[in-house]
This record gives C-alpha cells, structure tokens and sequence, in this order.
C-alpha cells in the first residue's frame, strides 16, 4: 500500500515535469511576443528590448528553461509582468473559487449521479433505466454555456430565487455548480448504471436474495459499494477537467476562478501566470487520480493485492 | 464440529417424521418453469422432500434440476414463471406474495451455490456475510458475532475468529464452499438446496465437504435437497433420488433401491455409465446421444432418440408417472419390464 503511494507520488513528479517542459515551449512556440502585448503597438524597438531584458526574454531558450524548472521546483513562478505581482500569489487568490465551484459540483454530480444510475441499474431495461438513458444523452449534449444561460433566465430572471452571477453567498454557488454538473451527472449515473447492472448479474446478488433481502437491501448492503470501484476513478478524472475546464462556466457566471484567470493570461501572454495555473492543476489532478485509486482500493479489497505486487 | 450447537429452530422437526403420512415438509406438485408463452424447462416435475432427509435431484446439465431448486426458493432469472403447486409445510408458496416469499427465503428454505467464490460477496469480509441474516434479525452485535464463529466452527473452519475478517478472496475453494453453508445455517432453516455444491471444488476436497453437508443435514434435522448431474455424489448423501430428463421426471424412489434397480432405461444407462471404483471396472458404458433439449424436446418419451428400448409408442405418447412399486415412481411406458429384468 504504501509502497505503491510512493511509487504513484514518483511517477506523479515525472508527470509534473513533462507537463511544465511542455507548457513552456507551448506557451513560446505561441505566436506573439509579451513585450509587444504589454507596450502597445506604438512602442519602439529600444523599448521592447529593454522590456526584454527585465524579463529575461533576450537569454537563450535553453537557460531560461533551466532558471524556469528551478523556480518552479521552488513553487516560484516569477512575476506576472501584466499583474504586477507574483504569478503564484495571483493564481492562489483565485484557487478557492475554483476549489468551490468543483468540490460542491462534484458532490452533487455524485449523489445524484449515484443514486440516479443505482435505480436505473438496479432495474436495467425497466422504465426508469430507459427514461434516464435518453435524459443522460441529453445532458451531456448541450452545451454548458447554453445551460447556464438557461437556468440564469429561469432561476434569476423568472423567478428571481437565485443570483445570475458573482460570488459571495451559498446562493451564488448553485446556478453555476449546477450547470457544471448536470454533465457530469450523466457521466456518474451511465457509468453507474453499467456497472450495477452488471453486478446485478454476479452470483453473490442471489446469494443475497436468497437471505430474504428486499430489493433495496441488495442494491444499498451489496451491490452498490461493489458497483463503484469504475466509478471513482472517473470521477477522479472529471474532478480535474472541471479544475481546469470551468473556463465558459466562469465568463458565464462571471466567476473569478482559474478558468477566467487563465484565459486573460493567454491572451496577455503572461507567461508566468499561465505556467502557475498549468502546474497547479497538472499537480491537483495527479493527487486527485492517486485519491480516486486509494478509494478504489478501499472499496475493493482484491485490488490491493494487485497493486502490493 | 459436532453436537447441534445454535440454538433456535433446530429441532423443529415435526412430529410425523420421516416416515409419517403427514403432509411433507415439502411438496412439489406439477411443478412448470418457463417463459409465458415459452417451452417450459420443468415441465409437470412432481416429488416431496419429507423432514429430515436429503433428497438427490439428478441430471444431465438442461434438465431442470437447477431451475427446480431456483423455483422452490423463488429465485428465478427474470421473465421466467414457475407454475403448478409448491407446498411449504402445506402453505402454497406459488400463491404467496413476495414479502411471505422473501421471508422464508435465508429462514426456512436456505440455497448453497455451485462456485463459492462468485457467490460470496468479494469486498464484504466472510464474517459480516454469515452474519447478515442475523445483523438484519436485530441481534446484538457480540450476539452475531458469537453466532458466526459458531457457524463457521460448525462448517470445518478453523480458526473462525481470525478466519471471520478475511475475505473471500483469501480463502481456499474448499473453505468458500464452508464460508456459504456456514452462511446458509445462519438463518436455521429447515430445508437447505445445495445446487452442484462440490461441482466446482477439487475432488478431494469435494468428498470432505459432501461429509459435512451429511453431519449437518443429520445433527440439525435438515432437509436437503441436493442438485447433481454426478451419481455418485448423490448415492452416497440423498435417502431419495429424483432423476430428471429434459425437464420431466424420469423416476424415483429410495436412493439404494432405485440406483441397485432401475425403473427407467434412463436412470439405468446412467448408473451403467459411472465406473464402479471398487471393482476397476473399465466397463463403464458413456450414455450415447447428447441430453435433450427442454426448448426442443422431442415429441412422446424425451429420452426415446437414445433408449435402447424405444419403440413406436415412446415416440408418439408422453409417459405418465406410474407407481411400479411401494415408492417407486417411473416415467416409463416400459417401466416393469425394466423394473423386472
């Protein structure tokens, strides 16, 4: 057990690395220079140069890669040169936004989800099962801007119960961690719906039965823990898209999470900003996989064998 | 392993006996499997389990015999009906609705399965399975947990304490198959069905657990109605044996007499077809043809495309099942010819 952490926390900082070399020769292979961006068109060639140098842009690629890896190693991005301020100082101040907007989506995409695919599963092919096949299709078809849009119009303008837009209360929280996951929901419920239906069809389901358990009894006392093990590593997976992919759901919402705060580093060429959100979130979806694993391991004993040897 | 030790239930063997005239602990009766509309896998089996004795249903795999013993506890695969008459201590149990039929299910008729491991629950430890009947019964937890160190000693494993929190995976085939009649006993039923219970275990780790499905059938006064396609598995644990082919009855009776005497061609070519171990015998006969199918069985005698006997009328008319002697049941139109030579 411990074992196989340390060695997934080894391969974990192999994943870092690639994911910063490639981030930096991305963000410079990118057309458009961040001197020019920040000066104006009107700025000299003199200038630009001096600007050069203050960001070190003028030394070779290679040293800057190296100068690059140490500082991050150290958490150290440098200096937004559009914020004026530290690139990691910026990046944080948005990071609890983003943690809100994930965690509470995430945790209503699993309960639903959960309890969605359990019934539909528990019962495959019966009205229920058919009736949230066509509903899952549909929602992870529309796209998440136009969702947003509508439960805004609904919600906010109609029947002014929530906020369209900001943050500050709980209430600010639901329209946009409901969009973010009525997706994910669909995700959560198919895949659990495949994987009950399946267990449904494992022996121990009768032997269960045949204790004089009532169908709920079954699905909540054996299938259910059992059918969940597929399920948490995709959650895992989606956990971190929703990190670094809540960019419509936050210029939707007007939410200043990473999403928006990256987008804007983009545009601006902010190098520095850019590589500290990449590797925030390179880094939070390499422990969120690792989580998902240790809970499957804790949900099926028999693939802890498997992952001592 | 011995003495009748969990209290309740166990020695609620009725009054009548083996032998009494009574209405039979269980009563089966016409008994059809199969989809509305559909070929029916059991088509009209009748026979009686009486307290206290092990009855063997035997057959080729498709015979019904396994869908006999899901039909009993009420444990059919979906879109499948059982139809005729199940008498449970004289209550009909087809009639009964699901919440009667669930509650006999664990508590008065109890199943063991043929893999132990696929039946066990993979991420439950074997303790909480074995006691989950009790847990649900609303007894304390040192009660349960008592009790199923009880159970499990019972069933031959060593160690229960230690043994209880491992899982299923960590146990050998032999104590699987221990883990699921411990799991079964806990609801002190009355009637166990063990359907092919050695069937996917070593053989020598069969016999061991055929010799405890026979203590504890004796010590606790259960009725066991065990499913094999093997003879010899019954001839040595069932008192009476019920031989099925494609979804009938073909005989029964006492289990010594019927396999010493057959009454059907059937029943005989299967005894012929087993080598006797004592003897070296190399000359056992295989049984020619391949088992008929329930789903397209052939008209008149099932059995007729390979009975050496077969003739015009076993192709044509259904045989019933006559009484050739005291407790001999045949579904032969040729049974005392059979029966007498």
């Amino acid at each position: 057990m411990v074992r196989m952490i340390v060695s997934r926390l080894l391969v974990g900082v192999f994943v870092m690395w690639g994911a910063a070399s490639l981030i930096f020769l991305i963000v410079r292979a990118a057309p458009g220079d961040p001197a020019t961006v920040l000066l104006g068109p009107d700025a000299d060639r003199e200038q630009i140069a001096r600007l050069h140098e203050t960001l070190g842009l003028d030394r070779p690629l290679f040293a800057q890669y190296l100068d690059y890896l140490g500082d991050a190693a150290r958490l150290d991005f440098g200096d937004s040169h559009r914020l004026g301020r530290p690139a990691m100082d910026a990046v944080l101040d948005r990071l609890p936004a983003t943690v809100d907007l994930t965690v509470t989506s995430t945790l209503i995409a699993v309960v639903a989800g959960v309890a969605l695919g359990l019934l539909a599963g528990g019962r495959a092919g019966g009205l229920l099962d058919r009736v949230l096949s066509g509903a899952t299709i549909a929602l992870q078809s529309f796209p998440t801007f136009w969702v947003g849009i509508m439960l805004v119009l609904f919600f906010a303008l109609g029947l002014r119960v929530l906020p369209s837009s900001g943050v500050g209360t709980p209430q600010h929280l639901v329209l946009p961690s409901v969009t973010l996951a009525l997706p994910f929901i669909a995700i959560v419920a198919r895949l659990t719906r495949t994987s009950v239906a399946e267990n449904m069809r494992e022996p121990y389901v009768e032997t269960a039965r045949s204790k004089g358990l009532t169908e709920p009894q079954v699905l909540l006392g054996h299938v259910l823990r059992n059918s969940l093990v597929p399920v948490t590593t995709v959650i895992g997976l989606h956990m971190g898209a929703l990190l670094g992919g809540a960019v419509i759901v936050e210029n939707v919402f007007a939410w200043p999470g990473l999403g928006s705060l990256v987008v804007d580093a983009v545009a601006n060429r902010d190098y520095a900003v850019v590589q500290a959100v990449t590797l925030l979130i390179a880094g939070l979806v390499t422990l969120l996989n690792l989580a998902a694993d240790l809970l499957a391991t804790r949900l099926d004993p028999r693939i802890r064998l498997e992952g001592a040897s | 392993m011995s003495g009748p030790t969990t209290a309740g239930g166990t020695g609620r063997a009725g009054a009548a006996g083996p032998g009494g005239r009574a209405e039979p602990l269980l009563r089966v009766a016409g008994l059809s499997v199969g989809a509305p509309g559909g070929p029916r896998i059991v088509d009209g089996v009748s026979f009686e389990v009486p307290e206290a004795t092990t009855v063997g249903l035997i057959g080729e795999s498709g015979s019904g015999k396994t869908m006999t013993a899901r039909a009993i506890i009420g444990l059919l695969p979906g879109g499948v009906e059982a139809g005729g008459t199940l008498r449970w201590r004289g209550e009909d149990l087809l009639g009964a609705g699901p919440g009667r039929r669930r509650a006999v299910r664990g508590r008065e008729i109890a199943m063991i399965f043929q893999d132990p491991l696929a039946a066990l629950n993979p991420t439950q430890r074997i303790g909480r399975q074995v006691g989950e009947i009790l847990r649900r019964d609303g007894l304390p937890r040192r009660e349960v947990r008592r009790r199923v160190v009880e159970l499990l000693g019972l069933a031959g494993v060593p160690e229960p304490e230690e043994r209880m929190r491992r899982y299923p995976h960590e146990f050998s085939g032999g104590l699987r198959q221990r883990a699921m009649i411990a799991l079964a006993l806990a609801g002190s039923p009355a009637l166990l069905l063990a359907d092919e219970p050695t069937t996917a275990l070593d053989v020598t780790v069969q016999a061991r657990i055929l010799r405890l499905l026979r203590s504890v059938q004796r010590e606790r006064g259960l009725a066991m109605l065990l499913v094999s396609h093997d003879l010899r598995v019954v001839a040595h644990t069932a008192h009476q044996v019920v031989v099925m082919y494609a979804g009938r009855v073909a005989e029964r009776g006492a289990a010594r007499q019927l396999l010493a005497r057959p009454a059907h061609p059937y029943t005989a070519a299967l005894v012929r077809s087993v080598p006797a171990v004592r003897t070296r015998s190399a000359l056992a006969t295989p049984l020619p043809g391949s088992p008929a199918n329930p789903a397209e069985r052939p008209a008149g005698c099932a059995f007729h495309p390979r009975c050496p006997l077969a003739r015009e009328r076993c192709r044509t008319r259904v045989p019933e099942v006559r009484e050739v002697a005291p407790g001999r049941f045949s579904a032969c139109h040729f049974a005392a010819e059979v029966f007498g030579s």
